[in-house]
Protein backbone atom coordinates (compact mmCIF):
# COMPACT_ATOMS: atom_id res chain seq x y z
CA UNK A 1 0.00 0.00 0.00
CA UNK A 2 1.34 3.44 -0.86
CA UNK A 3 1.41 5.99 1.91
CA UNK A 4 2.48 9.58 1.47
CA UNK A 5 3.96 11.53 4.36
CA UNK A 6 4.33 15.32 4.32
CA UNK A 7 6.60 16.87 6.93
CA UNK A 8 6.61 20.65 7.32
CA UNK A 9 8.07 23.11 9.82
CA UNK A 10 5.59 23.83 12.60
CA UNK A 11 3.70 27.10 12.47
CA UNK A 12 5.65 29.68 14.41
CA UNK A 13 8.97 27.95 13.74
CA UNK A 14 11.10 30.16 11.53
CA UNK A 15 11.57 28.55 8.11
CA UNK A 16 14.38 30.43 6.36
CA UNK A 17 14.13 28.17 3.29
CA UNK A 18 10.44 28.95 2.91
CA UNK A 19 11.18 32.63 3.33
CA UNK A 20 13.91 32.56 0.69
CA UNK A 21 11.63 30.76 -1.77
CA UNK A 22 8.84 33.22 -1.02
CA UNK A 23 11.13 36.15 -1.80
CA UNK A 24 12.25 34.55 -5.05
CA UNK A 25 8.69 33.85 -6.15
CA UNK A 26 7.77 37.46 -5.45
CA UNK A 27 10.75 38.72 -7.39
CA UNK A 28 9.58 36.55 -10.31
CA UNK A 29 6.34 38.48 -10.26
CA UNK A 30 4.14 36.04 -8.32
CA UNK A 31 2.72 38.76 -6.13
CA UNK A 32 -0.10 36.42 -5.02
CA UNK A 33 2.26 34.53 -2.68
CA UNK A 34 1.24 34.94 0.95
CA UNK A 35 3.48 32.33 2.52
CA UNK A 36 5.78 29.42 1.71
CA UNK A 37 6.85 26.54 3.92
CA UNK A 38 9.42 24.09 2.62
CA UNK A 39 9.23 20.55 3.95
CA UNK A 40 9.77 16.93 3.02
CA UNK A 41 7.74 14.42 1.05
CA UNK A 42 8.23 10.76 1.96
CA UNK A 43 6.65 7.98 -0.07
CA UNK A 44 6.24 4.72 1.86
CA UNK A 45 5.36 1.32 0.48
CA UNK A 46 3.78 -0.69 3.30
CA UNK A 47 2.19 -4.04 3.77
CA UNK A 48 -1.05 -3.53 5.64
CA UNK A 49 -4.38 -5.31 5.94
CA UNK A 50 -6.31 -2.07 5.68
CA UNK A 51 -5.91 1.63 5.02
CA UNK A 52 -6.52 2.25 8.73
CA UNK A 53 -3.70 -0.05 9.68
CA UNK A 54 -1.38 1.59 7.13
CA UNK A 55 -2.22 5.00 8.58
CA UNK A 56 -1.51 3.85 12.12
CA UNK A 57 1.83 2.39 11.05
CA UNK A 58 2.82 5.55 9.18
CA UNK A 59 1.82 7.76 12.09
CA UNK A 60 3.89 5.66 14.47
CA UNK A 61 6.82 6.06 12.08
CA UNK A 62 6.34 9.83 12.06
CA UNK A 63 6.26 10.03 15.84
CA UNK A 64 9.40 7.91 16.22
CA UNK A 65 11.57 8.97 13.30
CA UNK A 66 10.14 10.68 10.23
CA UNK A 67 9.27 13.95 11.97
CA UNK A 68 10.69 15.78 14.94
CA UNK A 69 7.40 16.83 16.50
CA UNK A 70 9.13 19.55 18.49
CA UNK A 71 9.69 21.53 15.31
CA UNK A 72 7.74 19.74 12.59
CA UNK A 73 4.14 18.79 11.75
CA UNK A 74 3.31 15.78 9.65
CA UNK A 75 0.37 14.74 7.53
CA UNK A 76 -0.30 11.22 6.28
CA UNK A 77 -2.22 10.34 3.12
CA UNK A 78 -3.05 6.69 2.46
CA UNK A 79 -3.76 5.46 -1.05
CA UNK A 80 -7.44 4.69 -1.48
CA UNK A 81 -8.47 6.13 1.86
CA UNK B 1 38.33 8.99 34.57
CA UNK B 2 37.91 6.92 31.44
CA UNK B 3 36.59 8.72 28.36
CA UNK B 4 34.78 7.18 25.40
CA UNK B 5 34.51 8.87 22.01
CA UNK B 6 31.80 7.53 19.70
CA UNK B 7 32.35 7.10 15.97
CA UNK B 8 29.23 7.00 13.81
CA UNK B 9 29.51 6.50 10.05
CA UNK B 10 30.14 10.08 8.93
CA UNK B 11 31.68 11.34 12.18
CA UNK B 12 34.53 13.74 11.42
CA UNK B 13 35.91 15.04 14.68
CA UNK B 14 36.21 11.80 16.64
CA UNK B 15 39.95 11.69 15.92
CA UNK B 16 40.42 15.30 17.00
CA UNK B 17 38.59 14.68 20.28
CA UNK B 18 40.72 11.59 20.94
CA UNK B 19 43.85 13.61 20.14
CA UNK B 20 42.81 16.39 22.52
CA UNK B 21 42.05 13.95 25.33
CA UNK B 22 45.00 11.60 24.87
CA UNK B 23 47.85 13.65 23.49
CA UNK B 24 47.13 17.07 24.95
CA UNK B 25 45.46 16.15 28.23
CA UNK B 26 47.06 12.77 28.86
CA UNK B 27 43.72 11.08 29.45
CA UNK B 28 42.64 7.47 29.14
CA UNK B 29 40.27 7.69 26.17
CA UNK B 30 38.86 4.86 24.09
CA UNK B 31 37.18 4.85 20.74
CA UNK B 32 33.62 3.48 20.67
CA UNK B 33 31.97 2.21 17.49
CA UNK B 34 28.32 3.03 16.80
CA UNK B 35 27.49 -0.68 16.71
CA UNK B 36 29.04 -1.31 20.13
CA UNK B 37 26.44 -2.15 22.71
CA UNK B 38 28.73 -1.38 25.64
CA UNK B 39 30.77 1.60 26.77
CA UNK B 40 33.67 -0.53 28.05
CA UNK B 41 33.84 1.36 31.31
CA UNK B 42 33.77 4.89 29.90
CA UNK B 43 32.45 7.33 32.51
CA UNK B 44 32.35 10.33 30.20
CA UNK B 45 31.17 9.82 26.62
CA UNK B 46 31.73 12.36 23.85
CA UNK B 47 29.56 12.40 20.72
CA UNK B 48 31.71 14.24 18.18
CA UNK B 49 30.98 16.51 15.24
CA UNK B 50 30.51 15.44 11.67
CA UNK B 51 27.69 14.27 9.48
CA UNK B 52 26.50 11.02 11.06
CA UNK B 53 24.59 8.88 8.57
CA UNK B 54 25.06 11.62 6.00
CA UNK B 55 22.72 13.91 7.99
CA UNK B 56 19.92 12.11 6.14
CA UNK B 57 16.34 12.98 7.13
CA UNK B 58 17.45 15.37 9.90
CA UNK B 59 20.86 15.91 11.50
CA UNK B 60 21.27 13.33 14.25
CA UNK B 61 17.91 11.65 13.59
CA UNK B 62 19.36 8.33 12.44
CA UNK B 63 22.38 8.25 14.76
CA UNK B 64 19.96 8.41 17.65
CA UNK B 65 18.96 4.80 16.92
CA UNK B 66 22.50 3.41 16.72
CA UNK B 67 23.05 0.48 19.13
CA UNK B 68 25.55 2.48 21.22
CA UNK B 69 22.88 5.08 22.01
CA UNK B 70 21.07 2.68 24.35
CA UNK B 71 24.20 2.59 26.49
CA UNK B 72 24.63 6.35 26.21
CA UNK B 73 21.05 6.88 27.42
CA UNK B 74 21.66 4.44 30.27
CA UNK B 75 24.83 6.29 31.30
CA UNK B 76 22.84 9.54 31.26
CA UNK B 77 20.20 7.98 33.54
CA UNK B 78 22.92 6.76 35.89
CA UNK B 79 24.33 10.28 36.15
CA UNK B 80 27.41 9.74 33.96
CA UNK B 81 28.74 12.62 31.88
CA UNK B 82 27.82 13.01 28.21
CA UNK B 83 29.09 15.73 25.92
CA UNK B 84 27.72 16.30 22.42
CA UNK B 85 29.68 18.59 20.13
CA UNK B 86 28.03 19.99 16.99
CA UNK B 87 26.55 16.89 15.31
CA UNK B 88 26.78 15.20 18.71
CA UNK B 89 24.62 18.01 20.12
CA UNK B 90 22.10 17.36 17.34
CA UNK B 91 22.10 13.64 18.16
CA UNK B 92 21.46 14.30 21.86
CA UNK B 93 18.55 16.63 21.03
CA UNK B 94 17.05 14.07 18.64
CA UNK B 95 17.45 11.43 21.36
CA UNK B 96 15.62 13.81 23.74
CA UNK B 97 18.54 13.58 26.14
CA UNK B 98 18.75 17.35 25.72
CA UNK B 99 15.87 19.81 25.28
CA UNK B 100 15.21 21.64 22.02
CA UNK B 101 16.35 21.07 18.46
CA UNK B 102 18.86 22.41 15.96
CA UNK B 103 17.65 23.77 12.65
CA UNK B 104 19.06 25.24 9.46
CA UNK B 105 21.05 28.46 10.03
CA UNK B 106 18.95 31.56 9.42
CA UNK B 107 21.39 32.69 6.73
CA UNK B 108 21.00 29.31 4.96
CA UNK B 109 24.83 29.37 4.77
CA UNK B 110 27.35 27.04 6.31
CA UNK B 111 29.35 29.07 8.82
CA UNK B 112 32.99 28.39 9.59
CA UNK B 113 34.61 30.93 11.89
CA UNK B 114 35.91 31.63 15.36
CA UNK B 115 33.23 33.03 17.66
CA UNK B 116 33.15 34.70 21.05
CA UNK B 117 31.06 32.97 23.69
CA UNK B 118 29.87 34.37 27.00
CA UNK B 119 29.71 32.02 29.95
CA UNK B 120 26.22 32.10 31.45
CA UNK B 121 26.48 29.38 34.05
CA UNK B 122 29.88 28.45 35.46
CA UNK B 123 28.57 26.11 38.15
CA UNK B 124 28.27 23.02 35.95
CA UNK B 125 30.50 20.05 35.25
CA UNK B 126 31.29 21.47 31.81
CA UNK B 127 32.03 25.05 32.84
CA UNK B 128 33.44 25.02 36.36
CA UNK B 129 36.91 26.17 35.29
CA UNK B 130 35.30 29.31 33.84
CA UNK B 131 33.68 32.32 35.51
CA UNK B 132 30.22 33.77 34.90
CA UNK B 133 30.44 36.42 32.18
CA UNK B 134 33.86 35.22 31.01
CA UNK B 135 34.42 35.38 27.27
CA UNK B 136 35.98 32.46 25.45
CA UNK B 137 36.83 31.92 21.78
CA UNK B 138 36.03 28.69 19.96
CA UNK B 139 35.58 27.74 16.32
CA UNK B 140 32.21 26.83 14.83
CA UNK B 141 31.54 25.03 11.54
CA UNK B 142 27.97 24.08 10.82
CA UNK B 143 25.00 24.58 8.54
CA UNK B 144 22.34 23.56 11.03
CA UNK B 145 23.14 25.13 14.36
CA UNK B 146 20.14 27.32 15.03
CA UNK B 147 18.97 26.28 18.47
CA UNK B 148 15.23 26.35 19.00
CA UNK B 149 12.95 25.23 21.82
CA UNK B 150 9.24 25.66 22.51
CA UNK B 151 8.55 28.89 24.40
CA UNK B 152 7.67 27.33 27.73
CA UNK B 153 10.61 24.96 27.65
CA UNK B 154 12.89 27.86 26.78
CA UNK B 155 11.67 29.83 29.77
CA UNK B 156 12.37 26.87 32.03
CA UNK B 157 15.82 26.38 30.53
CA UNK B 158 16.70 29.98 31.24
CA UNK B 159 15.26 29.90 34.76
CA UNK B 160 17.10 26.73 35.71
CA UNK B 161 20.41 27.97 34.32
CA UNK B 162 20.58 25.29 31.64
CA UNK B 163 21.91 27.79 29.13
CA UNK B 164 25.69 27.58 29.55
CA UNK B 165 27.11 29.62 26.68
CA UNK B 166 25.77 32.37 24.43
CA UNK B 167 27.17 33.85 21.23
CA UNK B 168 28.39 37.35 22.07
CA UNK B 169 30.37 40.13 20.46
CA UNK B 170 33.90 41.04 21.53
CA UNK B 171 32.53 43.19 24.37
CA UNK B 172 30.42 40.35 25.68
CA UNK B 173 27.18 41.90 24.48
CA UNK B 174 24.46 39.69 23.00
CA UNK B 175 23.71 41.26 19.63
CA UNK B 176 22.04 39.84 16.51
CA UNK B 177 25.21 40.55 14.55
CA UNK B 178 27.20 38.27 16.85
CA UNK B 179 24.71 35.41 16.46
CA UNK B 180 26.10 33.24 13.65
CA UNK B 181 23.07 31.02 13.07
CA UNK B 182 20.01 32.75 14.51
CA UNK B 183 19.80 30.62 17.66
CA UNK B 184 17.01 31.68 19.99
CA UNK B 185 18.43 33.81 22.84
CA UNK B 186 21.85 33.35 21.15
CA UNK B 187 22.14 29.94 22.80
CA UNK B 188 25.34 28.04 21.95
CA UNK B 189 25.41 25.42 24.72
CA UNK B 190 22.82 23.80 26.98
CA UNK B 191 22.63 21.19 29.72
CA UNK B 192 19.85 18.81 30.67
CA UNK B 193 17.84 19.40 33.82
CA UNK B 194 20.15 17.16 35.81
CA UNK B 195 23.30 18.88 34.50
CA UNK B 196 25.10 15.71 33.42
CA UNK B 197 24.34 15.86 29.69
CA UNK B 198 25.77 18.77 27.70
CA UNK B 199 25.57 19.93 24.11
CA UNK B 200 27.30 22.74 22.27
CA UNK B 201 27.71 23.79 18.65
CA UNK B 202 31.25 25.26 19.00
CA UNK B 203 34.20 22.87 18.88
CA UNK B 204 36.37 22.76 22.01
CA UNK B 205 38.53 20.02 20.43
CA UNK B 206 39.69 22.49 17.79
CA UNK B 207 40.96 24.95 20.41
CA UNK B 208 43.40 22.94 22.48
CA UNK B 209 46.86 24.14 21.37
CA UNK B 210 48.17 27.65 20.69
CA UNK B 211 49.04 26.66 17.11
CA UNK B 212 45.32 26.07 16.49
CA UNK B 213 44.56 29.65 17.46
CA UNK B 214 43.60 29.16 21.07
CA UNK B 215 43.32 26.82 24.02
CA UNK B 216 39.92 27.73 25.47
CA UNK B 217 38.63 24.28 24.59
CA UNK B 218 40.84 22.83 27.30
CA UNK B 219 38.85 24.71 29.92
CA UNK B 220 35.72 22.79 28.96
CA UNK B 221 37.37 19.37 28.80
CA UNK B 222 39.28 20.23 31.95
CA UNK B 223 36.06 21.10 33.76
CA UNK B 224 34.61 17.67 32.99
CA UNK B 225 37.81 16.11 34.23
CA UNK B 226 37.69 17.95 37.52
CA UNK B 227 34.20 16.70 38.06
CA UNK B 228 35.30 13.09 38.08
Amino acid sequence: MLVEVFVTPKRGVLDPQGRAVEQSLKSLGFSQVRGVRVGKYILLELTAASATEARQTAEAMCERLLANTLIEDYRVRVEGE
Amino acid sequence: MKWGVVTFPGSLDDGDVLYALREVMGQDAISLWHKDERLYGAQCVVLPGGFSYGDYLRCGALARFAPIMNSVARLAREGGLILGICNGFQVLCEARLLPGALMRNCSLSFVCERVTLRVENAATALTRLLSPGELIRLPIKHGEGRYVAPEQELRQLEQRGQVLLRYADADGEIRPRANPNGSVNAIAAVANERFNVFGLMPHPEHAIEPCLGGTDGLKLFGSLLRDA
